[in-house]
């Protein structure tokens, strides 16, 4: 970054702090610092509700899964257009007609107290490790940019998160949303051209090699349990993961309640339903076309590079160096045989073409085992690394190859994305710790400006504890892989909590209280056990389906064991 | 006396806002436009099913 980029960045973010502040300015109770003026319209809650969700881990994380994997992540979303339906024509109703702050408190009118905070609590745990996960996509930009320790700008960046968010609420969340996404999508898709005409092939030529070396393969009909991203653990598992997600997680929830009637609400989710799938395929092939481009233009060996930086600096044996040399002959070779397999497509050679291919899938293969040699190498210096660098490729992209003055711009609004997300994830954390457990339990009858004043202790609260699971996690997975699976782990619980109120009458408070708390005992043994029994490594996306089914299940075996007379009765 | 929400059975219509108008004037109704979502959901489908066998 230069001089006009650093002035950028630094006018934008303070522009959009002074917006925010200046509008926000008078917040005096809790359900305009909670849910904001409750006039907003249709496109600015789909906009609200698309940017809560993607947040800056889509912008930085997903081209980096597209990098690595290719399209097949996109399978990931394929539940949620119908999931997005059903919550518009059953949930979202409920809720308007309810007047809740929060979804919880629709638990504790139709079951009881103790089920209300059982679902809080599973909110408040989820966010809770999730915030600390998602902390790491503003450090890692100030990490990329200012060539800081990642440990340092976790620090920084959850600092200026905790402000922001205390300072402004809801409605500062959603106010300059709808500007930084345009400014992102902009940028992205300048982004696009850019790396388009930097490319030395044209675009069949660019389509040709990501097919060659399998990143365009979008749609699998597996039965394999174990692979990751299929047709079906995307529409089973993604569909009750993104029901239980926009249906129940209060940061989505509290976003399309601000809505000025059921029609702005329905239609916002409807916004998403439509565009959610193409605009994760857009940021899908960006990351493989960028794969593409590192096939014509050396990549670093590992995107991270101030980790890298400084692993080199401690490398004494000079191991690194080592793996860095045979790095560069290893890509030197793969280039020169991916020239030889698109002349020979153009020839239409198709035997030269076929050898050709195969030769560089080798070179391909080569190129990685080297790359994962400086990770072990860097992990065994240095064990608290984050081996995995997807996150990392494509702000090292932006930084390396966009012109002047749209680096900055650009990274002001992946932080201010960064930024928003992180804020309206502790917001929500603040809101549902003050209205499900401290108004509920511990102060009654206190004015406004004190659970607003709660609310903002709490914000705090939740902020310190994402810095520090931040600082102390070792994430294995990518940002956007390591947030879905968190959610996969307790959603369905939440999730089954609300559908068997709504659809199951007879099943009362206790029956599906104990129903919950055993089927999210079952998901964490499951998920634990994967690491001693490779059998049940199976999808992520599977316990959404598993642990919702077997609470619901539970829940009426329970209610059938306890009988009728049980239902009624609260605690 | 409980609150109405407090009643189970008081939540056995959720439907109620479907009546509400969409606006726009095609898809005038909301099962029209969810058809128009659940349409450009196979769309899209097939559209990457077609760029899968395309380039395997």
């Amino acid at each position: 970054m230069n001089h006009l980029d650093f002035v950028v960045l630094i006018g934008s973010m303070l522009a959009i702090a002074a917006y925010g502040t200046w509008h926000t300015r008078r917040h005096r109770n809790l359900s305009h610092y909670l849910r904001g003026d409750e006039n907003v319209g249709w496109l600015t809650i789909g906009i609200s509700v698309a940017a809560t969700q993607a947040s800056a881990i889509t912008f930085i994380s997903t081209p980096g899964q597209g990098y690595e994997s290719g399209l097949d992540f996109v399978q990931n979303y394929f539940g949620m257009p119908l999931a997005l339906i059903l919550i518009a024509a059953v949930f979202l109703p409920i809720y308007r007609r309810l007047n809740v702050y929060t979804a919880y408190e629709f638990l504790g009118h139709r079951f009881d107290a103790k089920t209300r905070l059982l679902g809080a609590a599973i909110f408040l745990l989820s966010r809770g490790l999730a915030a600390g996960i998602t902390i790491y996509a503003p450090a890692i930009i100030l990490s990329t940019v200012l060539g800081w320790r990642l440990d340092l700008t976790i620090i920084l960046s959850g600092l200026l998160v905790i402000i922001y968010t205390v300072a402004g609420g809801s409605q500062a969340v959603s106010l300059t949303q709808k500007y930084q996404m345009a400014v992102i999508f902009g940028g992205m898709i300048m982004a696009f051209v850019i790396l388009m005409m930097k490319l030395p092939a044209s675009l069949g030529d660019a389509f040709t090699v990501a097919g060659g070396f399998r990143k365009l393969g979008a749609v699998s009909f597996s039965f394999d349990l174990h692979r990751r991203y299929t047709f079906w653990t995307g529409l089973l598992g993604g569909f009750f993961l993104s029901l239980s997600y926009f249906g129940t997680d209060q940061s989505q929830v509290q976003r399309y309640l601000s809505g000025s009637s059921v029609r702005e609400s329905r239609l916002g989710l409807m916004f998403n339903a439509v565009l959610k799938i193409p605009m994760q395929f857009f940021i899908l092939l960006l990351g493989v076309m960028v794969f593409v481009f590192y096939q014509f233009e050396q990549p670093p060996v590992y995107f991270n590079q101030t980790a890298w930086h400084e692993a080199v600096r401690h490398d004494p044996g000079g191991k690194l160096r080592a793996v860095q040399q045979e790095f560069a002959a290893a890509y030197a070779q793969k280039e020169q045989l991916i020239h030889q397999w698109l002349d020979a497509k153009h020839a239409g050679n198709t035997e030269a073409e076929a050898a050709a291919r195969a030769q560089a899938l080798a070179a391909l293969d080569r190129s990685n085992a080297l790359r994962d040699e400086a990770k072990s190498v860097m992990e065994a210096d240095d064990p608290g690394v984050k081996s995995n660098d997807a996150d990392y490729v494509f702000v090292t992209f932006v930084l390396d190859h966009l012109p002047h003055g749209l680096i900055g711009l650009l990274i002001a609004a992946f932080f201010a994305a960064a930024l928003q997300s992180k804020s309206a994830e502790l917001n929500a954390l603040g809101s549902t710790t003050t209205v499900d457990f401290y108004r509920h339990l511990l102060k009654r009858d206190a004015s406004d400006a004190h659970y607003v004043a709660a609310s903002k202790w709490f914000t705090l609260f939740w902020g310190l504890v994402a810095i520090a699971f931040a600082l102390f996690a070792n994430l294995v997975e990518n940002l956007i892989q390591a947030v879905n699976i968190v959610g996969s782990v307790f959603y369905p619980i939440v999730l089954a909590l609300f559908i068997v109120a709504f659809f199951l009458k007879r099943v009362g408070g206790t029956a599906i209280f104990w129903g919950g708390l055993a089927s999210q005992v079952l998901v964490l043994v499951l998920y634990f056990l994967h690491h001693w029994f490779p059998e049940l490594d199976f999808s992520y996306l599977w316990y959404n389906l598993i642990g919702c089914a077997v609470c619901v299940v539970l829940s009426l075996i329970i209610q059938a064991a306890l009988g009728s007379d049980a239902r009624s009765a609260r605690t | 006396m409980k609150p109405a929400v407090d009643d189970p059975g008081s939540v056995k219509s959720p439907c109620d806002g479907q009546k509400e108008a969409t606006g726009f004037p095609v898809m005038r109704t909301w099962r029209g436009v969810y058809v128009f979502v659940f349409g450009s959901f196979i769309l899209w489908v097939l559209l990457l099913l077609a760029l899968t066998a395309h380039y395997s």
